[in-house]
């Protein structure tokens, strides 16, 4: 009885301190995790001057240092936090666009878009925290994760011929960044919905619930981000955990048939919109896991100046009509690039509930019309020539308003410039002829030594490793147009190399133009409760302004896919009749000779033992005698057929030898 | 009357010379080379002039040449010709120097040829006399091969595009031309070094040691040394003086001990110019690897690179074994077959090889073409001479018009282009086996001459 005894005491012993041990962790991830897993959820929805409407959702959540609590998470997304430790991954960013952003009317000189406008397709980079030589292993085990977490194609990125590992002039990330784009990959819902499974309240509750799928890929620019940061394994005392960030930017087009309604005149009339019109639905209430759940409507900085909005009226303006109360208004500080501020109202969710749904609309009640700030030099990039053999890639940089007021202000040193940095990947297939690379400024060739300050090439590997390119140029201030040109061959690939749809091309992602002497940040007055919230505090954060360029889509000449066996059989014919007719005319005797062979042949049954008198008269150095005595032909034969019959062996056992 | 001849010969001569060199500069003068440089048939990846310049800015900015897939020459030639992609004369075209140096590359290997030719024509009278043939065959009819050899040289299309071309291959012919010289009039360190830096530049030229063994064991091309003895069977006397030399090793290892020499001193050279880059096994990797391993599929007028592009993976290695050694299975036969005629054997190499190699171009068929003029006199009779002659002008008015359809209008599909390269393929096997299967009939037609017996039909 006492042997069966124990068991169970010993199973109620060990339970109990289980227990006990659980909820001590539990107990303790109580008492700190209010403090470090935290979730919060905001959108900002900010009008464009073309007419359009940007929504930008920011949901964050922290995870507490991996050593503190063990597997164990409350609302971080357990899924990242294993891939965190797994691949040591210090920082990484995943992003997903569809569209292209449009620098020029949406503006590229803001916290918003220079860290939201990616180029289309995926594009993934990351920081390891692992020794340089385990680098490739772990980019490829991320990369087949994520495109398994994310639906995606991403496992293509896998391919040494299509990452590489900028030195400097990528301006997010420092040290040893591992970079890669698809830009061909189509985005989908597909790709959204294992994106909000990371969010604890998903798409069921808070802020989240506007994301109706028709609505938004509707639009005109979807871009949908992972931004995770980690410090966990790090040597250094501070300890911050794991923060992921899910941003997704959506520029949409509000319905505007309600402003055609009302000022059927007014063509220039803003579109009136609420969040029930462009999104079909209303926010009933917060996320409950959410610690802020917060809606901003940012007004940009030209906006208020047009709008003759100052910082007296902005509570009750005379331009547009608010359908909610804002919870709070704040102000930018006031910065060194722009005369105007920008003004930012908030909604707090918290407030409303299912019975009564928060719903924000803004009306306008006079045509407004206003510019977004630009990046200093706006960036394009072209293809040049033409047919299917060669062409060059152009990289076209145009001074915007920006840099004239940049220039004025600076305009006491004469001899101003500015610093560009260009990061252009092109995949191996597009042959860079790096020697080639021109450079003109205001419409006329200058030296390159002139201009580029500092270049970093490494050269495509045909199916090892793409082309990097990165160049520092330094313009001068006052400059017009600047264009960077270098040539290319076109590869031409094998058939299996080849998309499915080869005809349709082959696409070269984007370069990346960044300024590094300039920072984006929008700093708002009344700090004290801005911290809380981990979207405005990241508008703080002086992130570099820079700008994709688009796309370019290069046509490669294509074999004929339905011809590989004609090829291979009409190649091997000819290969065949190289070998018969040359072997034919050395071996082919006319008429007389062979009457002599013959006659030869006669006189004497083989040719071997001739050989071998032949070669032992050589050996010894005298003229050949005739043979006296031919050997009986009997024995011959043998001999020949053993000696055959030895070769025939000898190649099999070689054969067998050598294939196992 | 033969020297008036001679005199009227040797002053044409000089002036086609003179109008050859003047076409090129004239040719050099226009802008942008025509777009010769970029076109498929001249500039192979081997010997495109816009990636030895690629090549040379890699150097220059403290990269290894070989760092992309750009460039697969030699570090050797990067030196020299390197800095003429980058060194420019105030308004003159770009790349004059370049282009003057390959004229005078030209030029240089028809003069080589022009002494080789001189010098085989007088072997082949020599032996003649010793056989006794001089009467029966007009010998006062017999054209100056040297001459025409280096006219056809100078004055073939091929030659002229591939000199305005900017591409490499005269170097490369002039190193074979050179190696044939050097071995023809016993010059062994000549022919030592020839083969040596032709081998270098090119990989193929490699089997030429052949031929050139067999010139320098025995002398330039006779007829078989079994007729000498025949001849002087019949005349019942042996006159030791007028056979043929019997095969000496002396010279071949003469030549052995300066091809040595020669290539650890061009080797070294290499390890030198690459020293803080890959070293020597980066160049082996990318020259004689990207040869071999037919890496770039880019047209050309081979058949090779189509092949490639469509074959399935899984027989690539096969194939490019089978491709390979079909140039190495002919290397016995036609040495057993010719090794009386030496120079005869190397110019069937040389065509062989312009015929299979993985990135052919028209320079390497110039050459061969040029060799063929050596033997005016023995392949009088060949078959086929004028469909060749046809063929090859067809071929090559055709297939740059089957490449523009395909490759800048779009209306043309790849297989338009690769039926004029396949046909170019069939006229050069036509012209190899018509050649080799002309100059056995000659030796046969001699052999008939010496027994007396009346000539067979050639069958």
């Amino acid at each position: 009885m006492v042997l069966l005894q124990r068991p169970h005491i010993l199973l109620l012993l060990i339970g109990t301190h289980q227990f006990l041990q659980c909820w001590i962790a539990f107990g303790s991830v109580n008492e700190e995790g209010q403090k470090q897993e935290e979730f919060s959820e905001e959108l900002l929805l900010k009008p464009l001057p073309d007419h359009k409407l940007l929504a930008h959702f920011h949901f964050q959540s922290s995870g507490p240092p991996s050593t503190s609590n063990g597997c164990h998470h409350h609302l971080f997304p357990k899924a990242i936090s294993q891939l965190v430790q797994k691949f040591r991954i210090k920082e990484m960013e995943l992003s997903f666009t569809k569209g292209r952003w449009n620098y020029e009317s949406w503006g590229g000189f803001d916290p918003l878009s220079s860290s939201n406008a990616k180029p289309p397709g995926v594009e993934l980079w990351a920081v390891f925290d692992v020794p340089q030589h385990h680098i490739d292993a772990s980019w490829k085990n991320l990369t087949h994760t994520l495109s398994g977490l994310f639906c995606a194609s991403i496992n293509f990125l896998e391919s040494t011929a299509t990452y590489s590992t900028p030195e400097w002039s990528f301006p997010p990330a420092s040290g040893n960044v591992t970079y890669g784009t698809l830009p061909c990959e189509a985005v989908c819902t597909e790709n959204l919905t294992p994106w909000l499974k990371l969010l604890p309240c998903r798409d069921k509750a808070g802020i989240a619930l506007l994301l109706d799928r028709p609505s938004l890929y509707r639009g005109f620019y979807h871009s949908q981000q992972l931004h995770l940061t980690s410090t966990g394994s790090s040597s250094e005392g501070i300890d911050s955990g794991i923060i992921l960030e899910q941003t997704l930017t959506v520029v949409l087009q509000p319905n505007s048939e309600m402003a055609i309604e009302v000022h059927a005149s007014e063509k220039h009339i803003q579109p009136s919109w609420s969040l029930s019109s462009i999104f079909g639905k209303q926010v009933s209430g917060r996320c409950v896991l959410a610690k802020p759940s917060s809606v901003y409507l940012l007004l940009d900085r030209g906006l208020p100046a047009a709008n003759g909005l100052t910082s007296e009226n902005f509570w009750s303006n005379p331009s547009f009509e608010l359908s909610a109360n804002p919870d709070r208004i704040f102000l930018e500080e006031s910065s060194s690039h722009s005369k105007s501020l920008s003004i930012l109202y908030m909604f707090q969710v918290e407030k409303y509930c299912e019975s009564e749904p928060f719903d924000i609309g803004l009306m306008w009640k006079v045509p407004v019309a206003w510019l977004c700030q630009q990046t200093p030099l706006h960036a394009s990039r072209f293809l040049m020539g033409s047919g299917n053999e060669r062409a060059a890639i152009a990289i076209s940089l145009k001074s915007t308003q920006f840099t004239e007021g940049f220039m004025s202000a600076n305009s006491k040193d004469g001899s101003c410039e500015l610093r560009v940095d260009v990061f252009q990947v092109v995949p191996w297939y597009v042959k860079v002829y790096f020697h080639s690379l021109r450079v003109f400024v205001d419409q006329q060739p200058r030296a390159v030594s002139d201009i580029i300050e500092k270049i970093h090439v490494s050269p495509s590997k045909d199916k090892m490793s793409p082309g990097v390119m990165e160049v520092v140029l330094k313009l001068p201030c006052r400059v017009n147009t600047a264009a960077l040109t270098i040539e290319f061959d076109k590869g031409f690939l094998r058939i299996d190399e080849y998309l499915p749809d080869a005809n349709q091309g082959f696409d070269i992602p984007s370069a990346i133009i960044s300024f590094p002497n300039f920072h984006a940040s929008m700093v708002f007055l009344e700090d004290d409760s801005l911290n809380k919230s981990p979207l405005l505090s990241k508008f703080q954060e002086k992130c570099p302004v820079m700008s994709y360029t688009e796309v370019l889509l290069v046509p490669l000449t294509t074999p004929d896919f339905s011809m590989p066996y004609n090829v291979i059989t009409i190649t091997c014919t000819v290969f065949a009749l190289y070998f018969g007719s040359l072997l034919n005319v050395l071996q082919r005797r006319v008429a007389e000779e062979e009457r002599f062979l013959k006659a030869k042949a006669a006189k004497k049954t083989g040719r071997l033992p001739l050989l071998l008198s032949k070669l032992s008269a050589k050996l010894r150095g005298r003229r050949l005698e005739p043979l006296h005595s031919p050997p009986s032909s009997s024995s011959f034969i043998n001999s020949k057929l053993v000696l055959k019959v030895i070769l025939v062996a000898g190649l099999a056992v070689g054969w067998q030898y050598f294939f196992s | 009357m033969e020297k008036v001849k001679k005199k009227i010969g040797s002053f044409s001569f000089w002036n086609w010379v003179t109008a050859s060199i003047i076409f090129r500069l004239i040719l050099i003068y226009f802008p942008k080379n025509l777009n010769l440089s970029s076109r498929p048939e001249v500039s192979t990846p081997l010997t495109s002039f816009r990636r030895l310049a690629e090549g040379y800015w890699l150097k220059q900015s403290f990269m290894s040449p070989y760092a992309g897939s750009m460039y697969h020459g030699s570090p050797l030639l990067l030196s020299l010709l390197g800095p003429l992609t980058i060194n420019r004369i105030e308004g003159q075209p770009n790349h004059l120097l370049y282009s003057l140096v390959s004229v005078i590359a030209d030029v240089v290997s028809a003069m080589l040829i022009r002494a080789t030719g001189q010098n085989l024509r007088l072997a082949y009278l020599r032996s003649l006399e010793s056989l006794d043939l001089v009467k029966q065959i007009e010998v006062s009819e017999f054209l100056f091969s040297g001459d025409i050899a280096a006219l056809i040289y100078l004055c073939n299309p091929f030659t002229i595009v591939a000199c305005v071309g900017l591409s490499t291959s005269p170097i490369e012919n002039m190193a074979v031309i050179l190696c044939l010289y050097g071995a023809c009039s016993r010059l062994i360190p000549l022919a030592a070094f020839g083969w040596v830096i032709a081998t270098h530049l090119s990989l193929y030229p490699a089997i030429l040691i052949i031929p050139v063994i067999f010139l320098l064991g025995c002398g330039p091309d006779s007829p078989p040394r079994k007729l000498f003895l025949q001849r002087h069977q019949q005349k019942e006397v042996l006159n030791q003086s007028k056979l043929p030399p019997r095969f000496s090793w002396g010279p071949v290892i003469h030549f052995a001990f300066w091809a040595f020499l020669w290539s650890v001193y061009v080797l070294v050279l290499c390890g030198i110019s690459l020293k803080q880059f890959g070293g020597l096994w980066e160049m082996f990797k990318s020259t004689y690897g990207f040869i071999l391993t037919v890496e770039d599929l880019s047209p050309n007028i081979g058949v090779l690179w189509y092949f490639f592009a469509e074959v399935f993976e899984f027989f690539r290695n096969f194939f490019l074994i089978v491709f390979h050694v079909n140039i190495l299975f002919m290397i016995l036969p036609l040495a057993i077959r010719l090794r009386h005629r030496p120079c005869y054997l190397a110019f069937v190499y040389v065509a062989i090889c312009s015929m299979l190699k993985s990135y052919p171009s028209v320079g390497d068929s110039a050459l061969y073409l040029g060799l063929l003029g050596w033997f005016v006199n023995e392949l009088a009779d060949m078959q086929f001479s004028l469909f060749l002659f046809c063929g090859y002008v067809g071929v090559s008015l055709l297939s740059p018009v089957m490449h523009n359809l395909w490759i800048w209008r779009g209306t043309g599909n790849a297989n338009f282009y690769f039926a004029t390269a396949m046909v170019y393929a069939c006229l050069q096997i036509v012209l190899v086996v018509e050649g080799v299967s002309a100059m056995l009939n000659h030796d046969r037609k001699l052999r008939n001459l010496i027994t007396g017996k009346p000539q067979d039909a050639k069958s």
